[in-house]
């Protein structure tokens, strides 16, 4: 296990293995093979476009995100899903580095598309002592230097949940329940804690969860709009760029046995298996 | 330091995770003087497309009309054109037309090959101050009487106010009786920037119209706002409420953000005399089902396009019925069917709520979802002769077990004692295995 991203994959497929057997997902086997399939298929594709060796881990992570996540009607969609996830790590790259955690744009794609939708509530209250565990085990054994970044997203976003509530006068009730959601926990343990697509510096980091969590706290309170944590990761990992050249710092890097290269080689892919969680 | 933070922060996961749910409130009725009042079970229509939203609202109010007084919070102000009062009838037919329905079927002769539908029953729920002087307070208080109208039945006041503690005691003077935790609430909406909508029943109007009930009361605004305030209600209401919630959109399915919506149990054979008990039936799933899950769901009991239904409980509403439910982008879109309503689709969900499971107000969101669903029971009545041939002879072996499997899922779905179900049953004349000697398992592999 000396790649975290073997955990996560085992964290994923238990959590989607619950979620189906458990919480009725809207998810048939047929989409979950399709989303793996697509995945790695395009994943396959794409390296050998760019000349790279091809990696089954995080394309296997993405797309089981995907399932997890996204709901689709139609096979298309499903498709369709998972070509723009993977395909936006190759395509969408600035300094070397994709700019967006690829399940997230992946979502929001299918989300402006009008092609699919995600259910945050589908995980009920129950899941929650299932998830913190998991999410914290995964943490343990990460050990990756990027759980800051969910750390601080964990004391940043609560806290503005907290603040609106005590501003309204409203019972702790109505916070602990805004909290008590696995779409939260999921966000916060599998998707801004993406190494990839986070700022490289520790305080560019928690910049970064503090924007998260003043966006998704806009998104929500503003604009009345669900799924405010995915368009809120969205819209800041734009300004992720701006954040590493402000505090600049070493790029992360799988534990994995590939040399690293310099990011100034245009073949700088091979140093960047892509992608933590959902990448 | 950073052991620190860690600690923090794990010490709060383990606090939301073991923290008890705190008692808060929710609903839609406020009790004047010290009427008690019937607001168990509440439906509400809401039609919705682009921002904007047509509330129908009902409850079976039993109380004296003139104690009748509600307060209900919405996001914007309302003009007299927004408020309208609809005929009971609508939301009487939308409920028979997504009811959960029982279906029966008669077995064919098994020496022939045939295969009938013959009936379907629709499963009903059971049945379902002087002005100026008024204007002057409100103003001394920080409030605002931005309305008033008379719409129907109704006397309605439009409100605004700046803290809570002016409106709850406006209220109080103008005759209303409020639970205790209101003012909380109030003061909530207000900082949410809410405007509150006030009816009580205007008798001479009342008179006049010459019902016994009330009808139900319609606002239409825009909001990117899609949600019900629930947190009201639960402040007066003895336990549980029961809430209906019809959405009608253009899409799709709808269903909750804040809390997790689930499909009731659905497609399944249950013995026959359900069909005598069938509300009793419904009410005891539904029951069954919500203590299995804690009481902490909503429940989808139908999803499905307005312009058909298979099998049909009552008619799908037509265009004119939707129109008064306030499906407003029926024009734009092209008709079909003959000129039955297309583009709304349907969702029922019921919920069964009170201030310790449910102390948000009810976010929705429309999916892209637009597959159908429905609570569909059904009954198979065995075929009375014996069958004169082999599949015959096997098909009333069969039997006994199937009557079994039956007896088991209805008490799974309800939580009825499996020995009273069996006993019934048997008063029936049904069989069940251990009466019956089985086949040996070979007998059948080459014959």
């Amino acid at each position: 296990m000396s790649d975290p991203r073997h955990y996560q994959i085992a964290v994923l497929g238990s959590l989607l293995a619950y979620g189906c057997l458990a919480l009725d997902f809207a998810v048939g086997w047929h989409q979950i093979v399709t989303l793996v399939l697509v995945a790695l298929g395009t994943q396959m594709l794409a390296s050998r476009w760019v000349d790279i060796p091809f990696d089954w881990r995080s394309p296997l992570i993405s797309s089981l995100s995907l399932c997890l996540l996204l709901r689709t009607e139609t096979a298309s969609a499903t498709v369709l899903a998972a070509v723009i996830t993977i395909a936006s790590k190759f395509l969408i790259r600035l300094r070397g580095k994709h700019v967006f955690n690829p399940t997230n744009f992946g979502l929001i794609a299918i989300l402006l598309l009008d092609a699919g939708w995600v259910s945050p509530g589908q995980w009920g209250s129950a899941a929650l002592a299932a998830f913190a565990f998991a999410g914290l085990g995964g943490l343990v054994v990460f050990r990756a230097r990027r759980a800051d970044v969910t750390w601080a997203f964990l004391l940043f976003y609560p806290a503005l949940l907290l603040a609106r509530a005590i501003w309204l006068g409203d019972p702790m009730a109505i916070p602990l329940h805004q909290l008590q959601s696995g779409a939260l926990l999921l966000f916060a343990f599998f998707m801004i804690s993406d190494p990839k697509t986070t700022p490289d510096r520790r305080s560019g980091r928690i910049l970064f969860a503090l924007l998260v969590a003043l966006t998704a706290g806009f998104i929500r309170f503003v604009l009345f709009q669900p799924n405010e944590l995915l368009w809120a990761l969205v819209c800041c990992s734009m300004l992720t760029p701006l954040i590493d050249r402000m505090l600049p710092a070493e790029r992360y890097r799988w534990q994995t046995a590939i040399p690293p290269l310099s990011d100034s080689d245009p073949t700088a892919f091979r140093v960047q298996p892509k992608g933590v969680l959902a990448s | 330091m950073k052991r620190q933070i860690l600690l923090a922060v794990t010490t709060l996961c383990v606090a939301l995770i073991a923290a008890p749910p705190v008692a808060a409130f929710c609903g839609f009725y406020v009790a004047k003087a010290d009427t008690r009042l019937f607001n168990e079970a509440s439906q509400v229509a809401i039609a919705r497309h682009d921002g904007k939203t047509v509330l129908t609202m009902a409850n079976d109010y039993r109380g004296e009309l003139e104690e009748f007084a509600i307060v209900i919070p919405v996001p914007t102000l309302l003009e007299r054109e927004q408020i309208n009062v609809a005929d009971k009838r609508l939301l009487d037919h939308l409920d028979a037309y997504s009811s959960p329905r029982l279906v029966e079927y008669y077995d064919e002769n098994p020496c022939r090959r045939r295969f009938d539908m013959l009936k379907v029953a629709p499963m009903g729920r059971s049945k379902t101050a002087d002005v100026a002087e008024m204007e002057a307070r409100a103003r001394s208080l920080g409030v605002t009487i931005e309305a008033e109208y008379t719409v129907g039945e109704y006397d309605i006041v439009i409100l605004s106010a700046r803290e809570s503690d002016g409106l709850t005691t406006f209220l109080k003077e103008t005759g209303y009786k409020l639970p205790s935790g209101a003012e909380r609430v109030l003061g909530s909406y207000i900082r949410q920037d809410m405007k509150f909508f006030l009816a009580k029943v205007n008798l001479e109007e009342q008179a006049r119209q010459g019902t016994t009930y009330l009808r139900p009361l319609q606002v239409a605004f825009e909001s990117p706002k899609f949600m019900l305030p629930i947190r009201l209600g639960t402040l007066n209401a003895e336990g549980q409420q029961e809430l209906f919630v019809y959405t009608l959109t253009r899409e799709g399915r709808v269903e909750t953000t804040n809390y997790r919506t689930v499909k009731l149990p659905t497609d399944v054979d249950v013995p026959a005399f359900v069909k005598r008990d069938f509300g009793k039936f419904y009410k005891a799933m539904f029951e069954e089902q919500t203590r299995k899950h804690d009481g902490r769901v909503v429940f989808q009991e139908y999803a499905w396009n307005m312009a058909w239904c298979d099998p049909c409980a009552a008619d799908p509403l037509s265009r004119d019925q939707l129109q008064q439910l306030g499906v407003f982008w029926l024009d734009e879109s092209p008709q079909q069917f003959g000129g039955q309503a297309q583009q709304v689709f349907i969702t029922r969900l019921h919920l069964r709520y009170d201030g310790k499971r449910f102390p948000e107000d009810l976010m929705f969101q429309e999916t892209s979802d637009n597959s159908n669903f429905q609570g569909r029971y059904v009954v198979r009545h065995p075929f009375p002769g014996y069958g004169d041939c082999e599949r015959g002879r096997r098909y009333r072996e069969q039997l006994p077990e199937r009557r079994e499997k039956e007896a088991q899922t209805l008490a799974n779905l309800t939580g009825w004692e499996i020995g009273d179900i069996r006993a019934r049953m048997e008063g029936e004349g049904v069989e069940f295995p251990a009466d019956a000697p089985k086949e040996p398992w070979w007998k059948r592999i080459w014959n």
